[in-house]
């Protein structure tokens, strides 16, 4: 699928690279706590939950369900209304935003809670984007 | 030490001399007209000020010298449409602790007419640039709706309960001359209103307007003296979540609600009952459902019940967003300096819609979404 013109593009930073980087690879890089066993997002080269350092990065299976979402009905660049800004909910338990992909934008397709599985579509040549289509579906 | 309930009070409050589209006044004039208007009616001149604070990076000095103030003590908190929650609750310590004797806090947003507006971006190296922005948000319309769907699943809350919040704070606003919008709404007028972001549609949205507001606090002891009633400051809270909202960690409950809402009535040592005024930031609908429950006033998921059966309009046990509201009245992108100055006129008497006998007023804020939260507890008696 190939993303409309015009989209805010991320800027990486130190501490945001890799999981950018793994996108570009097809991989959704997520990072837990030692101590704790939990997992965070954004990234973050420390735990959000005691303060260590001691974290590491780690895989996420790309599974997640739809946790909530509005459908915007006003021309913003870089996007065709209606379109729904979802929030996933990750397997491993972390949320992030999104956009659903190859599924229609109403609330009648997006139920909350169904399967989702992460889609990573390039932005450009630098940044590929994890959005999110059903699990249901093919 | 600490704060004693009443022990600072508000002596001069006021909202610029107009708003709603306010074309002939860039924004620090509005800022400078509420402030001349607060002086005026508790007879201040600025050099009898000495403490300033207002919203923002490098704020206090441009107001401070645009008023001709030599401050002691500045306060440039900005955590979005709740800081002058915070200014209250910040002016109120720094009073005690001798640092100021009369503070001034002060708004003014060309949020409409947009002269010398403030620009809003998100760096796209920030965390909301990299991990929000690039899915398609634009603006709180789009941001602040985002947990709703989860809260009406999780609540039973529907679509027309939703709307039900725009018909009362509409009829509120029916009582007020100074508010823009006064004709009468139905359920179903809101329902079928133009969508922005579904669930909400453009009657569930605040309006985008011009205004400024400023307030003067000063001991309860000095407070006796000035031609003003008193408004005492009984107790105060603060706290902030995260600036993004898809980070929330619960998206039926802010965090920053359920730490401010109730610090604030712990300290003025009130409970639920003793509440007879009620304000909560409504940028949006769903905002007094979560204020309501999140403080406390009702439990989890019966707040649309309670707005459903009356409580909040006028004549209900609840008067909630007396003013019209951020839905109805007027809402400049920080809202907050207007609900404080709707508590402030019940306490004294002088509300277009005022509760007959009103003694204690709690003003609830949310900021940048629901990144921070700030609550202010008023009342017209010292305890």
């Amino acid at each position: 699928m190939a993303l409309a013109p015009g989209r805010p593009k991320p800027k990486p930073t130190p501490e945001t690279k890799q999981f950018w980087d793994g996108c570009k690879d097809g991989k959704l890089l997520l990072q837990r706590c030692v101590e704790t066993g939990k997992a965070y997002f954004p990234p973050r080269p420390f735990s959000p939950y005691t303060g260590s350092r001691n974290v590491e990065t780690f895989e996420a299976s790309g599974r997640a369900t739809l946790h909530s979402y509005v459908i915007h009905h006003r021309p913003v660049p870089g996007f065709e209304p209606p379109y729904a800004i979802a929030v996933v909910e990750l397997e491993e338990g972390p949320r992030m935003m999104t956009n659903i992909v190859d599924c229609p934008q109403t609330p009648e397709a997006l139920v909350l809670d169904m399967p989702m599985v992460v889609a990573f579509t390039p932005l450009d040549d630098d940044i590929t984007l994890p959005l999110f289509t059903p699990a249901t579906k093919g | 030490m600490s704060y004693q309930p009443g022990s600072v009070a508000v002596v001069g409050a006021s909202e610029s001399t107009k708003i709603g589209a306010v074309p002939g006044m860039s924004q620090i004039m509005l800022h400078a007209d509420a402030a001349l208007n607060a002086m005026a009616e508790c007879g201040l001149k600025p050099s009898d000020i000495d403490g300033v604070a207002c919203v923002g990076p490098m704020m206090p000095q441009q107001i401070a010298h645009y008023l001709g103030i030599t401050p002691s003590w500045v306060d440039g908190t900005g955590v979005g449409g709740c800081s002058f929650m915070l200014h209250v609750r910040h002016a109120a310590a720094a009073i005690m602790a001798g640092y100021a004797k009369t503070i001034l806090i002060t708004h003014g947003e060309s949020g409409k007419s947009r002269i010398n507006g403030t620009p809003r971006p998100a760096e796209p190296e920030s965390l909301n640039g990299q991990f929000e922005i690039p899915y398609g948000p634009f603006g709180p319309p789009t941001l602040f709706p985002i947990p709703v769907l989860r809260y009406m699943k999780e609540t039973g809350t529907t679509h027309e309960h939703l709307a039900m919040v725009s018909v009362v704070t509409r009829e509120w606003a029916g009582k007020n001359p100074r508010a823009m919008f006064r004709d009468p709404l139905t359920v179903d007028d809101v329902l079928g209103s133009r969508m922005i972001a579904y669930p909400f549609r453009i009657l569930q949205c605040c309006l985008v307007t011009d205004g400024g507001g400023a307030i003067i606090l000063t001991s309860a002891e000095r407070a006796k003296d000035f031609p003003t009633k008193p408004v005492y400051v009984l107790g105060s809270g603060e706290s902030v979540e995260t600036n993004m909202v898809s980070q929330m960690k619960d998206f039926t409950s802010s965090s920053a609600f359920r730490v401010a809402g109730p610090t604030a009535m712990k300290m003025a040592g009130i409970s639920h009952a003793d509440v007879d005024h009620l304000m909560i930031y409504d940028a949006f609908a769903h905002l007094p459902l979560y204020g309501l429950e999140d403080l406390g006033f009702c439990k989890r998921g019966e707040a649309k019940d309670f707005i459903w059966e009356g409580h909040t309009r006028p004549g209900g046990k609840l008067p909630l967003n007396t003013n019209g509201g951020g839905l109805s009245y007027t809402h400049t992108g920080m809202y907050g300096m207007f609900a404080l100055q709707e508590s402030i006129r019940q306490m004294r008497g002088t509300a277009p819609a005022q509760v007959p006998g009103a003694k204690v007023s709690v003003a609830h804020g949310v900021g940048g979404m629901f990144s921070a939260s700030g609550t202010i507890v008023f009342s017209n008696e010292q305890p």
